[in-house]
């Protein structure tokens, strides 16, 4: 599989929610349509929560995925302004 | 401009809302918005600008609290008995939200200095409590060309309109001239329900809000009318008025008046 180069990263480690959301609604805001966003995270809540706003404020989640113990990446296409 | 941390956590109920965001939360930070009168609607419509980041709010009172304000005008206290409305309001406002800037402005409005005040806020808010006042600033907000958030209440009762000059109905397609005194409820008979105004205010506030982000539906040619004892809410048309004497393509009122009617001074 191809991989996907994120042009934007954030860490929100340490951070609950709704901040979660709030730091990477803020990060996708400011990138343009068709860029990638890259969230790393390490509440759970979060790993399911924010791929299901992001979808709900009408991006695409390309990829949901624990990379070790504690933390998730999320990979999230923006798909409009 | 960049939030800060606590910027993030203060409006973050706002950031996670897809209409408001932070580009919305930016807007409000950078609007600008006159609120006339520091009583019962003026009260609740700066505290709840001021919550949601409304970056300036100017506030024209030139009255001094009494204890009988304190049943309904929130954003004062018992202890600044005295102390002008329009200070104590921005000792209020600043304290729940130190992102907002307030002026407090302590003149009765008069046609001779209200364009000046006017043309530096993008929105203006009309809490007065009389007549006089109410059809100066529709006029000169029609002159200006600024949108402007109507609110009345008396007894159990009160309404919302919001006007865009040009694009809407004017206060003057509505009623084109105050009511003679006589016709206007005396002093025994203009009592006021304490929460009432914190509806109507609470009402012109959230129209506010929607003009600076431009979402939803303004009170455009329409008037919300509030019924507190039957719980109800009515919206009644108010068309254009293709004669209005200040908003149409032919006005007869082309300059500012102060009316000097002996209305009860009975301050909502
Ligand atoms: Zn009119």
């Amino acid at each position: 599989m191809e991989e996907i180069k994120p042009d934007r990263s954030i860490n929100i480690k340490g951070l609950i929610c709704p901040y979660t959301f709030v730091k990477s609604k803020l990060a996708i805001e400011e990138m343009e349509v068709g860029q990638v966003l890259e969230i790393i995270l390490d509440y759970p809540e979060a790993s399911r929560s924010i791929p299901k706003s992001m979808e709900d404020h009408g991006h695409r989640v390309l990829k949901v995925e624990k990379i070790n113990e504690t933390d998730w990446v999320i990979l999230i296409r923006k798909e409009r302004e | 401009m960049e939030f800060t941390d606590e910027q993030i956590h203060r409006y973050s109920r706002h950031i996670i809302l897809p209409e408001v965001g932070g580009k919305g939360q930016k807007k409000l930070l950078q609007a600008k918005v006159l609120i006339v009168g520091a009583g019962g609607l003026g009260c609740p419509v700066g505290y709840y600008l001021a919550a949601a980041g409304v970056g300036t709010i100017g506030i024209v009172d030139n009255d001094t609290i009494e204890l009988s304000n304190l049943q309904r005008q929130i954003a004062h206290s018992t202890e600044r008995i005295g102390m002008p409305k329009a200070d104590s309001a921005k000792m209020t406002f600043e304290a729940l939200n130190p992102d907002v800037m307030v002026h407090a402005v302590k003149e009765r409005l008069n046609k001779d200095m209200i364009m000046d005040l006017i043309k530096d806020y993008d929105i203006v808010v009309d809490g007065s409590d009389n007549f006089p006042t109410r059809y100066l600033v529709n006029d000169a907000c029609v002159m200006a060309g600024k949108p402007l958030v109507s609110g009345a209440i008396l007894r159990f009762e009160g309404q919302v309109t919001t006007i865009i000059p040009r694009e809407g109905h004017c206060y003057r397609c509505l009623f084109e001239e105050p009511p003679p005194p006589g016709l206007v409820p005396s002093c025994q008979e203009a009592g006021v329900l304490g929460a009432l105004p914190g509806v109507i205010g609470a009402l012109q506030a959230m129209e506010v809000l929607k003009l600076i982000l431009g979402v939803g539906q303004p009170l455009k040619n329409q008037l919300l009318i509030y019924n507190a004892l039957e719980t109800n809410f009515r919206k009644v048309k108010v068309p254009k008025n293709p004669d209005c004497p200040v908003c149409s393509d032919h006005p007869r009122i082309t300059e500012l008046q102060d009316y000097e009617a002996e209305y009860c001074q009975m301050r909502f």
